[in-house]
C-alpha cells in the first residue's frame, strides 16, 4: 500500500505541475493576443503558426487555452478559499460552542444542502450580474455549508480530547484554543477537502459558463470555450477538444492529489 | 435475507432497463398520411395567444398565421386587403372605410360579421385599464357600423399612415378565453402547446383565401443555441429560423440556406445623457473607430448591409445610404476629436448586451477589440433580455448597448419616433429640438414628398449629432430541409407558414 | 415517532426558508415581471395597470405571506407568461426530470455494484487496474461535455438517437424513454464511477476485519462471505454516496436537459428565472427542494434497514 499512495500523489503533483507551469508562462506570455481577431484564419485547423487551431473569430486556441485554464483555476482558488475561510469560522464557533447557534446553523445548512449548488448560483448571478469576481462569489458562498459541516464534526470531535482539557487548565481563552490548538489538527482531513473543493469548483465553474452565467466574453474560460465550440464540433473538432482536454486534465490532478493526501494520512 | 431483497432488486432493474430499451427499439416515427413540417425556434411562444395582449415579436410572428386583420402586409410589406375586401381613406385622413369580405369563417367554424370587426377594434381602443391595449388605437374617434358589410373607423386627427393600424386582429366576440383558446381566421388553427416544449397548428380547411400547403406545422423549442447545428444535422427538425452564418456554414447538405435580411437597425446605442457620451465629440470619435464593415467581415464574412442613421433598406425611398460615408473608418480623426473632448487617453466604458442575441454578442466582441485602437476600452456585460427590457430600456440605467431595434409597421414614424424628446421609449436620452420639429412636420404634412423630405431630416439629424454608432441590417439565414419550398422573407417580423410546401411526395 | 415529528418538522422550516429566500431574492434582482411581459412597444401606464393588476405593488412581505398561503391550501398560482396555472405546467414537466433521474440511477447501481465487487475481488488484477484508471478520468469529466461527446458520437455519427427529437411521454413513451436513455447515461457515468471506487474501497476495507476471518475459518467459500457478510455492511458508505448524488442529480440535470435539449423541470426553471415568472420558479424550487429532502430522509431509513445497531434518537 506504501507504494501505490505516493503514485496517485505522483501523478497527481506532475499533472497539476506542467498545468501550473503552462498557466505560468501564461501569465507573462501567450503566442498571440488571446483576443487578438483574424478574419483570415477563422476556425483554421492545427498548424505550426497555431498550434491547436483558431476559433470562430480567428483568434488563437493556444491562446485562449492558456488564458482560459488562468481564469479558470483563479475562479477556483478564489471560490475555494472563501467557501473554506468561512467554513473555518462557521463550523469552529458552531463545532466548539454547540447549543443554539449551532441548532439554527444547523437548520439554515440543511436549508442550503436542499437547494443545490448550482440553483444558488443562478440567483447569486442574478443577484449580482455575471462577471467572473460574482461567479467567485456566487460559488465560493455555495461552497460555504460543506466545509463548515467538515470542520464542526472535527471540532466536535476534538473538543474534548485531552489536549484540549490541559490547554483550557493553563488558562487559554477560547479562540486561542479553537485557531491555535485544534484547527492545526484539522488540518489534514480539511486540506483533502480543499483538493476535491477545488475539483467541484472547476466543474460547477465550467457548468455555469455552459449555461452562460459564468465568465463574460471576450474572456475566455474552459467552460465557456466548450460552450462555444458545440456548434463547430464537426467543423473544427479541435475547438472543442482542446479545451476539453485541459479541464479533464486540470481536474485529474486534482483529484490525484486529494487521494494522495488521503492515503499519506492514513484513512484510505 | 437481506442478500435476497437486494438481488431481487437488481433483477427488477435489469428488468426494467431492458424493457425501456427493447421498447425504445420498437418505436418509431408516428405513421401519419398528413404532410407535416417540424419548425425550430428560440424562444417559447410564451406569451398570452391573444393577439391584441400578445407583445413578444416571437410571439406575434407565429401568430400570424392565426389571426387576420382587415388589412394584411405581403412579403414585399405592402398592404394587402385580407378580412376586407377593398377601402377607401377620406381625403382629408379622417374616415377610413372598409368593405368586409364575404363568408369569411373564424376556426370554430362560426362567421364574420360586422359585429365581430367592431368588437375587435373597440377591444383594441379600451381604456378601461388605463391605457389601450394597442397604444396606436388612442387616435381613434370611433368604429361604426354602417351596414352588414361595411365599417368606418373614424380617427380624431387626420393620418393617412394609420392603415397599417389596421392589421389588428379580427377574433370572434363569442370567444371568453382567446389567452388560452385562439380562435382567427388565417390559414393555420391551433392545436396545442407544452411549455418550453412545442407549439402545434394544423392547416385551417374552410380558409376564405388560398390555403396552407401542409397540414401539420409543429413548432419546436430549442432554446440553447449551441444545439441547432446539432438538431438540424440530426433530422429533427426540417427548418429553424434566423440562424448565424457560422450555424449555416454547418449544416449538412439536406439543408437549403435562404438568405435575407433581419430587417433591423444594429447599432451600439449610447446614453446620450450619461458621461462621456453627453458630448458630441466623443460620440462622433467612437463612430470614426467603429469600422462596420469590419464587423461585418468577421461575423457573417461581409454579408450585411450597413446602415448610417435609423432606417433600414426595407423601408426603400426613405433609406439613406448617402449617410453610410458621414464617419469615414479614421482612427487619427477619432484620437484627436478625444483629445478635444479631454480624453486625449481614452476612457473605459461598460457595453451592456442581452445574452440571448449571440449576433449581438458577437458585434459587441469585435467593437471592444476595434475600440481599443483609440485607447477607449469597452467592458461587455451580459445580461438576461428581461434585465436589459428593465435597466437599459425602461430605467435607461446603462452607458451604450448593442441591439437591433426594428419597427412594428413600414411607417418611418415606427422607426424614428422613439427618439423624439418626449417619447416613453427613447431609451438613448436623445435630445433634439430640431429633430423634433423635423419629425412634428413630417407627421403631420399630407403631401408625401414633403414628408419624405421631413422624415429623411431626421434620418441626418440623428447622423450628424452621431446619437448611436450605427452598424448594419443584420443578414438573416434560414435552414430549410430541402424537402420543402417556398418559403418567403418578410420586410416585417412575421414568419408566413401558409407559403411552405412539400417539394416532391415522399415515399413513404 | 418522536424522530419522525422532528424530521416533519425540519422539512416544514427548510421549505419555508428556501421558499422565502427565493421570493426574497426576486424582489432584489433586477428585472420586472410587467415590464418582462410587456416588451418593447410598452408605455408606461400599461406596466403600471399590469403591476397594478399582478400584485406587484405590495410589500414583498405581503405578497410572499399571500402566496405561501395559498400554497399551502395548493392553489400554486398562474404562470404570468404563460396564463397557465402552475399546477398545470409542473405536472407534465416532473414526470421528465424524475424518469432522467431515475434511469442514470438504475444504471448507476447495475454498473456499480458489480463492478465494484468484482474489482475488490481482484483487486490489483488488470481489470481492476484498467478499471482504476478509466474512473478516474471519467470522474473529471464535466457531465456536459460528455453529454455533447454522447451526441456527436453515438447522435450524429453512428445515429443511434436523433439529437434534439425529443418526444412527450405523453404522445409516445417508448421513444421518449429511448430518446432519455443517452442524456441518463451523461448524467450516470461520473456518478457510476464514484461510485465503483467507494464500494471497492469499502468493500476491501471490510475483508480486513475480524469477523470476516472468522466466516472464512468456518470453512466458508469466498462468494459466499463477501455476498453473505462483506457487501451488506459495505453499502453502507455506498448508501450515503448513492443519496448524495440523487439529490444532486436532480438538481445537475438542469445542465443535461440543456444539451440534449430536454424540456423538463431545469428548462422551466431557467426560463422562468430570466423571465422572472416566479410562480413558477417557487414551485419548481420548492419542488426540487422537497424531494431532495425526502430523498434525504429514504436515505436515513435504508441505513437503519441496513445496520440495526443505528437508531435515531
Amino acid at each position: 500500500m506504501k507504494k501505490k499512495k505516493s503514485k496517485n500523489y505522483k501523478i497527481g503533483a506532475t499533472i497539476t505541475g506542467v498545468l501550473l507551469f503552462f498557466i505560468l508562462v501564461g501569465l507573462f506570455w501567450t503566442p498571440y493576443d488571446p483576443d487578438a481577431m483574424d478574419n483570415a484564419s477563422k476556425l483554421a485547423g492545427v498548424s505550426f503558426s497555431h498550434i491547436m487551431g483558431c476559433d470562430n473569430f480567428g483568434r488563437d486556441i493556444f491562446s485562449r487555452v492558456l488564458e482560459g485554464s488562468k481564469i479558470t483555476l483563479f475562479v477556483a482558488v478564489g471560490t475555494v478559499a472563501i467557501g473554506t475561510l468561512c467554513g473555518i469560522v462557521v463550523g469552529a464557533f458552531t463545532g466548539y460552542y454547540g447549543g443554539i447557534v449551532d441548532e439554527l446553523f444547523m437548520r439554515i445548512n440543511d436549508a442550503l444542502f436542499a437547494f443545490p449548488s448550482i440553483l444558488l448560483g443562478l440567483v447569486f448571478i442574478s443577484l449580482l450580474g455575471s462577471g467572473k469576481y460574482n461567479v467567485i462569489v456566487a460559488l465560493g458562498v455555495a461552497f460555504i455549508p460543506s466545509f463548515a459541516r467538515i470542520v464542526r464534526s472535527e471540532f466536535i470531535r476534538c473538543k474534548n480530547m485531552d489536549y484540549v482539557k490541559s490547554a483550557k487548565l493553563a488558562g487559554a481563552g477560547d479562540l486561542r484554543i479553537m485557531f491555535v490548538h485544534i484547527l492545526p489538527n484539522v488540518m489534514t482531513v480539511l486540506s483533502s477537502s480543499i483538493m476535491i473543493g477545488f475539483n467541484n469548483a472547476v466543474l460547477a465553474e465550467a457548468g455555469m459558463s455552459y449555461l452562460g452565467i459564468g465568465v463574460q466574453p471576450p474572456d475566455a474560460s474552459l467552460g465557456r470555450m466548450l460552450s462555444e465550440a458545440q456548434t463547430y464540433l464537426f467543423s473544427a473538432p479541435g475547438f472543442a477538444l482542446f479545451p476539453g482536454i485541459v479541464l479533464i486534465l486540470m481536474v485529474l490532478g486534482f483529484s490525484l492529489l486529494a487521494e494522495g493526501i488521503k492515503e499519506g494520512a492514513g484513512y484510505a | 435475507m437481506k442478500t435476497k431483497a437486494v438481488k431481487k432488486i437488481l433483477l427488477a432493474l435489469v428488468c426494467t432497463t431492458l424493457t425501456i430499451a427493447l421498447g425504445a427499439c420498437a418505436g418509431d416515427r408516428a405513421d401519419d398520411d398528413r404532410s407535416q413540417i417540424t419548425i425550430g425556434i428560440p424562444q417559447d411562444v410564451e406569451d398570452s395567444l391573444d393577439p391584441h395582449k400578445a407583445v413578444a415579436a416571437g410571439t406575434e410572428e407565429i401568430l400570424f398565421n392565426l389571426y387576420e386583420g382587415l388589412v394584411k402586409p405581403d412579403s414585399d410589406g405592402n398592404l394587402v386587403d385580407a378580412l376586407a375586401e377593398s377601402h377607401t381613406i377620406s381625403d382629408d385622413g379622417l374616415v377610413y372605410t372598409f368593405t368586409l369580405r364575404q363568408n369569411v369563417k373564424f376556426h370554430d367554424g362560426s362567421v364574420m360579421t360586422a359585429d365581430d370587426v367592431k368588437y375587435s377594434l373597440d377591444r383594441c381602443a379600451d381604456t378601461s385599464s388605463g391605457a389601450p391595449l394597442v397604444a396606436a388605437f388612442s387616435a381613434i374617434e370611433s368604429v361604426n357600423i354602417l351596414d352588414e358589410r361595411t365599417v368606418e373607423v373614424v380617427l380624431t386627427e387626420p393620418d393617412k399612415e394609420f392603415l397599417p393600424y389596421m392589421t389588428a386582429a379580427i377574433i370572434p366576440q363569442a370567444n371568453e378565453t382567446p389567452e388560452k383558446n385562439p380562435i382567427g381566421t388565417g390559414p393555420y388553427k391551433y392545436v396545442s402547446r407544452a411549455p418550453q416544449e412545442n407549439f402545434v397548428m394544423e392547416k385551417f380547411d374552410d380558409y376564405w383565401g388560398e390555403g396552407a400547403h401542409i397540414d401539420l406545422v409543429t413548432l419546436k423549442v430549442i432554446a440553447n443555441s449551441d444545439t441547432i447545428v446539432t438538431s438540424l444535422n440530426g433530422g429533427a427538425i426540417d427548418m429553424f429560423l434566423r440562424i448565424t452564418l457560422a450555424q449555416s456554414e454547418q449544416v449538412s447538405d439536406d439543408y437549403q440556406v435562404l438568405e435575407g435580411t433581419m430587417n433591423l437597425v444594429q447599432a451600439m446605442y449610447l446614453n446620450n445623457k450619461a458621461k462621456p457620451f453627453d458630448d458630441i465629440r466623443v460620440r462622433q470619435a467612437l463612430c470614426y473607430a467603429v469600422d462596420p464593415a469590419g464587423i461585418m467581415e468577421i461575423n457573417s464574412n461581409g454579408k450585411g448591409t450597413q446602415v448610417g442613421s435609423s432606417m433600414f433598406p426595407a423601408f426603400g425611398k426613405y433609406y439613406m445610404e448617402e449617410l453610410n460615408d458621414l464617419y469615414e473608418t479614421d482612427l487619427d480623426k477619432a484620437r484627436e476629436l478625444l483629445a478635444d473632448a479631454g480624453y486625449p487617453d481614452g476612457f473605459s466604458f461598460t457595453l451592456t448586451v442581452p445574452s440571448n442575441y449571440p449576433q449581438h454578442v458577437n458585434c459587441a466582441q469585435v467593437i471592444v477589440e476595434q475600440l481599443k485602437e483609440i485607447g477607449v476600452e469597452a467592458k461587455i456585460q451580459l445580461v438576461e433580455w428581461e434585465s436589459w427590457l428593465s435597466t437599459v430600456y425602461t430605467d435607461r440605467n446603462y452607458e451604450a448597448t448593442v441591439v437591433g431595434l426594428d419597427a412594428s409597421s413600414l411607417t418611418p414614424a415606427a422607426m424614428l419616433r422613439r427618439f423624439t424628446g418626449a417619447a416613453s421609449n427613447n431609451f438613448i436620452n436623445y435630445q433634439s429640438a430640431d429633430y423634433d420639429e423635423a419629425f412634428e412636420k413630417a407627421l403631420t404634412s399630407v403631401d408625401d414628398a414633403e414628408k419624405t423630405q421631413y422624415y429623411k431630416e431626421c434620418e441626418r439629424i440623428l447622423a450628424q449629432d452621431a446619437a448611436n454608432v450605427y452598424i448594419q441590417d443584420l443578414p438573416c439565414f434560414v435552414a430549410l430541409n430541402k424537402k420543402y419550398g417556398g418559403y418567403e422573407f418578410y420586410p416585417l417580423y412575421v414568419q408566413n407558414f401558409a407559403s411552405l410546401y412539400l417539394v416532391e411526395e415522399q415515399s413513404n | 415517532m418522536k424522530y419522525f415529528i422532528k424530521k416533519l418538522a425540519g422539512l416544514l422550516v427548510t421549505l419555508l426558508v428556501v421558499s422565502f429566500l427565493v421570493f426574497a431574492a426576486f424582489a432584489v434582482i433586477p428585472g420586472d415581471p410587467a415590464t418582462a411581459m410587456l416588451g418593447t412597444e410598452a408605455t408606461p401606464e400599461r406596466v403600471e395597470a399590469l403591476r397594478e393588476e399582478l400584485g406587484l405593488n405590495a410589500p414583498v412581505f405581503v405578497r410572499y405571506v399571500g402566496w405561501a398561503a395559498d400554497f399551502v391550501r395548493g392553489d400554486f398560482g398562474t404562470s404570468y407568461r404563460y396564463n397557465m396555472s402552475v399546477k398545470e405546467m409542473i405536472q407534465d414537466k416532473v414526470p421528465v426530470t424524475l424518469t432522467l433521474t431515475a434511469m442514470s440511477f438504475c444504471m448507476i447501481v447495475l454498473i456499480a455494484i458489480p463492478l465494484g465487487l468484482v474489482c475488490a475481488r481482484h483487486a490489483g488484477g488488470w481489470l481492476d487496474r484498467s478499471v482504476i484508471v478509466i474512473n478516474q478520468i471519467i470522474m473529471a469529466v464535466p457531465a456536459f461535455f460528455s453529454g455533447i461527446l454522447i451526441t456527436l458520437v453515438f447522435g450524429l455519427i453512428l445515429h443511434f438517437f436523433v439529437p434534439g427529437d425529443y418526444v412527450s411521454y405523453q404522445t409516445n413513451l417508448p421513444r421518449f424513454l429511448g430518446y432519455m436513455f443517452f442524456p441518463a447515461v451523461a448524467i450516470a457515468l461520473p456518478k457510476a464511477a464514484m461510485a465503483v471506487k467507494l464500494l471497492r474501497t469499502s468493500v476491501l476495507a471490510q475483508m480486513k476485519l475480524d469477523y470476516v476471518r472468522t466466516a472464512y475459518s468456518r470453512g466458508n467459500a469466498t462468494r459466499e462471505v463477501l455476498y453473505r457478510h462483506v457487501l451488506k455492511n459495505a453499502m453502507i458508505p455506498v448508501v450515503t454516496f448513492l443519496g448524495m448524488a440523487l439529490a444532486d442529480m436532480i438538481a445537475g440535470s438542469i445542465i443535461i436537459e440543456q444539451v440534449f435539449n430536454i424540456p423538463g423541470m431545469g428548462r422551466i426553471l431557467l426560463t422562468s428565472i430570466s423571465n422572472r415568472d416566479y410562480p413558477v420558479v417557487e414551485a419548481v424550487i420548492v419542488c426540487i427542494a422537497f424531494l431532495v429532502i425526502i430523498i434525504n430522509f429514504i436515505v436515513d431509513l435504508i441505513y437503519q434497514a441496513i445496520d440495526p445497531r443505528i437508531t435515531f434518537e
